[in-house]
């Protein structure tokens, strides 16, 4: 029940702060990697009261001051790690599409190649016994 | 009245589900024909009773029953009727109604098109799907009632979600879980096998056809859903990682190493057990995908409106029915008997390491989807996984798929020479590698390196695949002749992997070379984008039926002459004062142009988004092939006996491969 | 045997996995700002835009920094407990007006009640970015030294006041 409540509570304050209205003023670059910088970043930060939308997908009036701010700062030649430090500085890594590297992800990062050997090395292993086990009948 | 009917036509068809699953079973066990006799007259009753509660409940729709709550929540008198009656799957109750039906449409098509089958194994098989029928039933009645009246009676309904409100949201949701849920026929097959203790490799090829039907209902429905959300969501994207499209993807990953691997076991008694295991993960992962949607575990965009009790619930049907599956498996599986025996170097090897490539490949997805709640769990915080890592780690899975592909193609059942295989191949590597960069550093200025990898790729699955054609008829007099004999399921092989081909070449091109710009733009403003001109010539106001817009109409000129017009709107819902894009779009075999029209900003002026988007349409035009080729292996002639017999008296000079 | 139970073993993880997944609130994201020293603002107060209001002017007792805006309907709900709460309790209570029209936020204390002791007036939602918020209202709990202690977010109601955030503030108030 009480997720149930929060959950009730959550719609409500996704629906207002749709409320404002939002400012979908574009923004203009002079250097071409920064423009670049700038798209990829918005792509790989999360919009927090979106349900799951990038930054760049989202409509949200604080998506929208986020792009503003990251806008800001890349014109003020800050570099992608200090921008995506100052996000998770004040929302956390949940900010982050792309995971950091470190303790709590090495298994998310590597797991999927740890799969891979496991599985091809169990394959091999099973084919050769099989084989091994009586001659090929034709 | 008329919503109480539609109620207790489910409680019906509840007691024809625990029928059609109690009696056959036991039936099948005792050897009791009388009992087994009642599972065909049991499934074909509830599919009625089913089909009438569901045929109730689109009434109420069409005729605007808003004393039903679920109506009332998701429908109004402004909605067109064809939205009304899509409105019946638009949320949790009805979409969970949509799911039963179309279980119980795939057990009857079972009843009728099994005559082949031994009775004790068919009994089983309509058992199995009477016992998850009974599951859903129970919950739908327990925590999701669609039918629940509401009082006092509002006056008009809450409408739609507009997302929904769209022509690819039909078809979209059926398609799909006609996919999802026919993976239930593979799986009652699978538990049908396991119950009997024998494991011979009989139920692989009567499970086969209705696996490739799942597979191709499963493909076409996540086509659909990806084209939907690139014209639907306004951002030009056709594939974000929600876990919503995971929740999808995972079922075909499996559900494709399944194809794959009832093909070995069928043609040479292997795997059988590796078989049965992807039949159970195949549907396990369709429930955990109904499980991760509905239960609100982990956000998505297309989350329906979540409550825990029903991810308990689901939770529990998940544990009962695939932890059950895997405690039997455990005790029969070791019984089981190998069959044929191949070497290393073999095509048993190829279509071993497919699926487990394909596994690996799930097994990513699932890891990236539920690890937020992982980390969570271990109370170390939260984070969140998306798009970027995906794409990063999925890409390096894909690629030895693809090498073993072309690979395995060619090599012989049993074993090969190696020097003879690498000689065939040697050619067309190269071949493949040549024209693959030429592509690449001719048309493509920037991403060359990428873009050669998915050239290269595609071309190696092409012209391998190509090639194994050409094996078979290159020492036959009367080519054309020859490849009549040839099997539809080798022209269906050749179809889908050439399909698998064009996808990789959409994805590859669309990802490295869409560009995009995010303009503003009033009455007569022409901007120079991707060597086009876009002039803005009208921005007018239009009112659907239940929606006000802002059109933007847009010439799209290249070298002077007009290309097309296109058309975008701004629509906002009055119901729920909900703002949608319409995009503008101009699809084409080699590129699509996409326009978005923002928000209104000062001096009369929008914000507007353009993209020029190359080879998008061969993602989709890749699914279609896939699941054309799909089709062509459901038509192979050996599941149809009767006419196979007639066909070998007259083609008595040539073997069937 | 034992091979063959390798699939239900994984199975058994994953179900306990999603056991838990569901006491979890999927859209709660805790405030990394827990334990760190509140962030530094100056902006002018709502009732007058000549004078400000700093970070400065809050630190040295135990107060509670509560994110509202009059757009926000959530925020309704949770209006009434806070005035009356101060009313009971005597509170430290701050206001941030987030993204809002000056005079619709003035009318709103006006119709409703206005129980902060003062509002900062964040009109382009800086500060708000500041303190990572990212749905409104929103509520920080400060020690006297100035620590953010304790983040909620969502509307209070009166239960998760008594049961939650009161106990916090005599305990964060026995401290030196």
């Amino acid at each position: 029940m009480k997720i149930l409540y929060q959950s009730i509570v959550f719609a409500l304050v996704i629906l207002t702060t749709h409320k404002s209205y939002p400012n979908d003023e574009p923004v203009y670059f002079t250097d071409k990697n920064q423009e670049q910088r700038y798209y990829l970043l918005i792509e790989e930060i999360r919009c927090l009261v979106c349900q799951n939308q990038s930054l760049a997908d989202s409509n949200a009036p604080l998506a929208q001051d986020l792009r503003n701010e990251i806008f800001k700062m890349i014109k003020s030649e800050k570099s992608n790690n200090q921008i995506t430090e100052f996000l998770v500085e004040r929302y956390g890594d949940f900010v982050l599409y792309r995971p950091p590297l470190n303790d709590n992800t090495w298994l998310l990062w590597f797991g999927p190649f740890l799969f891979l050997i496991i599985a091809i090395t169990t394959a091999i292993i099973f084919i050769k016994k099989q084989s091994q086990n009586n001659t090929i009948d034709n | 009245m008329i919503a109480e009917l539609g109620h207790f036509s489910l409680v019906l068809a509840l007691a024809m589900a625990i029928i059609q699953s109690t009696f056959p079973i036991m039936g099948a066990a005792m050897g009791n024909l009388t009992y087994m006799s009642l599972a065909r007259p049991a499934a074909r009753l509830q599919f009625l009773f089913v089909s009438i509660s569901f045929g109730i409940l689109v009434y109420s729709f069409l005729i605007n029953d808003f004393s039903i709550s679920y109506v009332a929540n998701n429908s109004n008198t402004l909605l067109p009727w064809i939205y009304r009656f899509s409105a019946v799957w638009g949320a949790h109750e009805g979409s969970l109604l949509l799911w039963i039906l179309i279980l119980s449409i795939w057990t009857i098509a079972v009843t009728y098109f099994s005559h082949r089958l031994p009775e004790y194994f068919l009994s089983r098989v309509i058992g199995v799907m009477g016992l998850v029928s009974i599951g859903f039933l129970l919950f739908m009645l327990f925590t999701s009632n669609p039918f629940e009246r509401i009082f006092p009676i509002p006056l008009d309904g809450a409408d739609l979600n507009p997302l929904l409100q769209d022509p690819g949201l039909i078809i979209h949701p059926p398609i799909l879980y006609m996919g999802y849920v026919g993976f239930s026929v593979a799986f009652g097959f699978a538990i049908a096998a396991l119950l009997g203790g024998n494991l011979d490799t009989t139920w692989a090829r009567w499970s086969r056809p209705w696996t490739l039907l799942a597979w191709i209902f499963l493909t076409i429905g996540i086509a659909l859903g990806s084209w939907w959300a690139y014209y639907e969501l306004g951002w030009g994207g056709w594939w974000f990682w929600d876990p919503v499209e995971n929740a999808s993807f995972m079922p075909w990953l499996i559900g494709t190493a399944l194809i794959h691997s009832l093909a070995a076991t069928d043609k040479r008694e292997i795997f059988k057990n590796w078989t049965i295991l992807l039949a159970i993960c195949a549907f396990a992962l369709s429930l955990l995908g109904t499980f991760l949607v509905r239960s609100g575990v982990i956000t998505s965009v297309h989350a329906f409106a979540t409550d825990p009790t029903r991810g308990i619930f689901i939770l529990a049907l998940l544990a009962i029915f695939v932890g059950g599956s895997l405690v039997l498996y455990a005790f029969r599986a070791p019984s089981t008997k190998s069959g044929g025996k191949f070497k290393l170097l073999s095509r048993e090897t190829f279509l071993l390491f497919n699926s487990i490539l394909f596994l690996v490949a799930m097994l990513t997805v699932l890891l990236g989807t539920i690890y937020p709640l992982i980390i969570e769990a271990l109370n170390l915080g939260k984070l969140s996984v998306g798009a970027p890592y995906f794409n990063a780690v999925f890409v390096p899975i894909m690629a030895p798929l693809i090498i073993f592909l072309g690979l395995g193609v060619l090599t012989k059942w049993k074993q090969d020479d190696f020097s003879l295989l690498l000689k065939q191949l040697r050619n067309l590597l190269i071949a493949s590698l040549f024209i693959g960069i030429s592509i690449g550093l001719i048309f493509f200025e920037n991403n060359q390196l990428k873009s050669i990898a998915g050239i290269v790729a595609a071309l190696w699955i092409s012209t391998t695949s190509l090639y194994s054609l050409f094996v078979k008829i290159k020492n036959k007099k009367n080519k054309l002749a020859a490849m009549r004999i040839i099997s539809r399921s080798f022209y269906g092989m050749l179809v889908a992997h050439i399909g698998f081909a064009v996808c990789i070449v959409g994805i590859t091109i669309t990802s490295q070379h869409s560009v995009d710009i995010h303009q503003r733009m009033k009455i007569g403003d022409v901007i120079e984008f991707s060597n086009y001109q876009f002039h803005l010539k009208d921005l007018k106001a239009v009112s659907g039926p239940n929606y006000e817009a802002t059109e933007a109409i847009v010439d799209v000129i290249k070298n002077e002459s007009l290309i097309t017009t296109l058309r975008s709107q701004k629509r906002t819902y009055t119901v729920r004062n909900m703002p949608m894009t319409e995009a503008g779009i101009d699809a084409g075999f080699t590129r699509d142009i996409y326009m978005a029209l923002g928000e209104p900003l000062d001096n009369e002026s929008w914000s507007v988004r353009l993209y020029h988007k190359p080879f998008v349409r061969w993602i989709w035009l890749g699914a279609i092939l896939m699941a054309i080729g799909g089709l062509l292996a459901v038509l192979d002639k050996r599941y149809r006996l009767r006419i196979l017999k007639k066909k070998i008296i007259t083609i008595n000079n040539e073997a069937i491969p | 045997m034992i091979r063959y139970l390798f699939p239900l073993t994984i199975f058994i993880g994953l179900t306990v996995l999603f056991i838990y997944g569901l006491q979890n609130d999927p859209r709660y994201v805790p405030s990394p700002l827990i334990n760190k020293i509140a962030p530094k603002f100056t902006l002018p107060t709502l009732h007058n835009p000549e004078s400000n209001i700093s970070i400065n002017d809050i630190k040295g007792t135990v107060s509670l920094i509560n994110v509202w805006a009059s757009w926000c309907i959530a925020c309704r709900l949770e209006h009434s407990v806070l005035n009356e709460a101060v009313k009971k309790y005597h509170l430290t209570l701050y206001g941030l007006n987030y993204k809002d029209k000056r005079t619709n936020a003035l009318i709103w204390l006006e119709n409703l009640g206005n129980p902060y002791i003062e509002s900062a007036y964040d009109e382009y939602g800086n500060t708000g970015i500041d303190y990572g918020v990212y749905g409104v209202p929103e509520t920080f709990l400060l020690d006297k030294k100035g620590v953010i202690r304790y983040k909620h977010i969502g509307p209070i109601d009166k239960r998760q006041l008594d049961d939650i955030i009161m106990p916090l503030i005599k305990e964060l108030e026995q401290e030196k």
